[in-house]
């Protein structure tokens, strides 16, 4: 069974198609990057499979469910361009937070465990309003992880994060993928994203112009695969 | 095709108003209590009437958008709301015209006056959010959700507010729906009709120009993108 | 994990994060004390006016004030996009819509608590002689703004007009509901108790109560999900 399936997914804005007959797959243990320029509907796709939104035509399946299941959504992890922490908890509410509303038994224990692998531990109980970006964005990631999803959702994941929150990112995702789990996210060609993925899709204008393994040419000239497409 | 449906309508409408006018103030003789501006009531209680059919419209329309997600049934549903309203509005100046003739005063906090001024606010709501919501197919939801709150609130309103003008004081009614004789009751039934007709006119022309409007923005979309 | 729990979770987390803040409390308790301060302006106040006014004085307060604080409701999830991550989680829209509508609710009760003795000494009234049935209306009447503005605040979260929208679309809905609990209101802040003509308005304010806690549940869901 593949990890996340797509067919046939339209999504309209009135009558105006952000997404045109997509369809891929992606089988579990793998992480599929998601190319292309801005508007090209990869947010809006992401949405999708993240059951935030609803495909307008065609059927998607997460883990063999529906995104918008109970079940599946329990399984997988969502990471958007806010990084969606309430600014007056502390990082050990937050994250307890989440852990309960995703049916953690010990939602504290698993908490404060990520608190410490994200370094996070001593800055327990402050207030994440007092955060700087660099450990707001730790705590984001450690949020993600928290229920230790089949399947991990980003956005743009790399765009933002400082050197230390990549670098964190990167083994947590690496992890992940060697234990078999499914990584889906959307890039502008980042050579993070790229080095990460064994997949890559392209949406050009709301279409999947192209679909396949990464290849070692995409990962040497990340540009190759947009002059492909004649997207320059 | 479809304009020659509509300008057919709209002249059967237009004959059978004309007719209704001619027999209503030539030959129909004056009610026995009321004044001969009681002749109003032929327009003010069928413009309830069509209002409350539009605005149940409406709302049946909201429902099937939510299960379809058919964006014509959006454009139904706005449609009717607005023809509803204009209903609902004329339903209130006859209404007032009548209060101020017959009372000296335009507003007496009549039950059904009451009530139907509610509904227009409701429903003006609606319009107001439409105006809010840019993206069509979230409008289209949103303003969905409301219509169908707005019309489950219609009768509770209704039985509330007559509620209260019974309790407080009877106040002069607009219309106590009392006896009237056969031939006032036939004119009444005979005059819903053409502004029935009107109403269908009406909504055919709005439903298709929020279509219209809808693939023009669409096709803006589409040139911006490119 | 259960839907009870789930919902009391979600309730915890807005009450934790408002106590912490206090900005929507603060501003709420405020306006509602200048509503009823200007108002002795308007009306100054004998014990027979007071009488006819009460009810009205104290909900008009309670429903303005309530405005920010279910306005707050689901705007405070738009930083950081809370929002998504809620809706992402698996947790149905309905014990998010739960949770929310008790903090609203405890938070809005809060308020009425605060202004009701505030009341009772600028109008120079004894409210407690009925305060268990006073206190039933105060809580079926604020459960019925609590319900209606939490799913509008929710509607309206993306709006950029969003302060402004929200009151104009709940308050006609509310309008039925409002009416009762001032009708119920004015004699039980008066001392006076419940006869069988007001408990009319209780029973509508109860049903007006069941009737959209039940619609609103069901609409969440299709509010959120875009």
């Amino acid at each position: 069974m593949n990890a996340l399936e797509a067919t046939g997914v339209w999504k309209f804005y009135g009558d105006f198609p952000a997404l045109r007959e997509v369809s891929f797959q992606a089988p579990a243990g793998g992480c599929l990057a998601l190319l292309g320029r801005n508007g090209a509907g990869k947010t809006t796709l992401l949405r999708i499979l993240a059951g935030l939104s609803r495909a307008g035509r065609g059927q998607v399946r997460i883990l063999g469910g529906d995104p918008r299941e109970r079940e599946t959504r329990a399984r997988v992890g969502v990471l958007g361009h806010g990084i969606s922490l309430y600014d007056e908890l502390s990082a050990l509410e937050n994250l307890t937070l989440f852990g309960r509303l995703y049916g953690l038994a010990e939602a504290r224990e698993r908490a404060l465990e990520w608190l410490e692998r994200t370094g996070l531990e001593r800055v327990r109980d402050a207030r994440v309003r007092e955060f700087s970006r660099g450990m707001r964005q730790r705590l984001g990631v450690a949020r993600v992880f928290l229920h230790e999803p089949a399947v991990l959702l980003l956005d743009e994941p790399f765009t933002s994060l400082d050197d230390r929150a990549s670098a964190l990112l990167q083994e947590l995702l690496r992890a992940a993928i060697r234990a078999g789990r499914t990584v889906v996210l959307s890039t502008h060609q980042l050579r993070e994203a790229l080095q990460l993925a064994t997949q890559v899709a392209l949406l050009v204008r709301g279409r999947l112009a192209y679909t396949g393994e990464r290849s070692a040419e995409m990962l040497e000239d990340p540009g190759w695969l947009y002059r492909q497409y004649g997207e320059g | 095709m479809r304009q020659r449906i509509l300008i057919t309508l709209s002249g059967v409408a237009a004959l059978l108003l004309a007719r209704n006018l001619y027999v209503m103030l030539l030959q129909l003789p004056d009610e026995k209590e009321q004044q001969a501006v009681f002749r109003i009531i032929f327009f003010h209680v069928p413009d309830a009437w069509t209002a409350f059919l539009l605005f149940f419209a409406a709302m049946l329309a909201s429902v099937l958008y939510l299960a379809t997600r058919d964006l014509r049934y959006d454009a139904l549903a706005v449609a009717a709301t607005e023809v509803g309203l204009a209903f609902g509005g004329a339903n209130l100046v006859t209404g007032m015209i009548w209060g101020s003739n017959i009372w000296g005063t335009a507003w007496t906090w009549d039950a059904r006056l009451t009530a139907m001024l509610i509904g227009c606010l409701l429903y003006a709501g609606y319009l107001m959010l439409r105006h809010a919501v840019e993206e069509p197919t979230e409008r289209a939801k949103n303003s969905a959700v409301l219509s169908i709150m707005a019309f489950a609130d219609v009768p509770i309103i209704f039985f509330s507010i007559r509620w209260w003008r019974r309790m407080l004081h009877p106040a002069p009614v607009v219309w106590g729906g009392g006896s009237m004789s056969p031939e006032y009751w036939r004119m009444l039934f005979l005059n819903w009709a053409p502004l029935l007709l009107l109403a269908a006119v009406f909504l055919a022309v709005r439903m298709r120009q929020e279509v219209e409007q809808r693939e023009l923005e669409a096709l803006r979309r589409r040139a911006h993108a490119l | 994990m259960g839907f009870v729990r789930q919902s009391l979770t979600v309730a915890a987390k807005d009450l934790r994060a408002e106590f912490r803040t206090k900005e929507a409390l603060n501003s709420s308790v405020a306006f509602a004390l200048v509503i009823l301060l200007l108002f002795s302006f308007a009306f100054e106040p004998t014990q027979e006016q007071t009488r006819e006014i009460a009810g009205g004085l104290l909900w008009l307060a309670f429903a303005f004030a309530g405005a920010l604080i279910l306005n707050r409701s689901f705007a405070r999830e738009l930083a950081n996009d809370c929002l998504d991550a809620l809706v992402a989680a698996p947790l149905s829209g309905a014990a998010l819509f739960l949770g929310k509508a008790l903090a609203n609710f405890v938070l809005l009760v809060a308020v009425e608590l605060i202004s009701l003795p505030v009341f009772g000494i600028f109008y120079d009234v004894n409210w407690t002689r009925q305060w268990g049935p006073l206190l039933a209306v105060v809580g079926l009447g604020t459960w019925g703004l609590t319900v209606v503005g939490t799913l509008f605040s929710a509607l309206t979260v993306n709006l950029r007009l969003r302060e402004l929208m929200l009151p104009m679309l709940v308050y006609p809905v509310l309008a039925p509901a409002l009416l009762a609990a001032i009708q119920l209101t004015s004699p039980l802040v008066m001392g006076q108790p419940l006869n069988a003509e007001l408990m009319v308005w209780l029973r509508l304010l109860a049903a007006f109560d069941v009737i959209f806690t039940a619609l609103t549940l069901a609409l969440v869901e299709t509010v959120l999900v875009r």
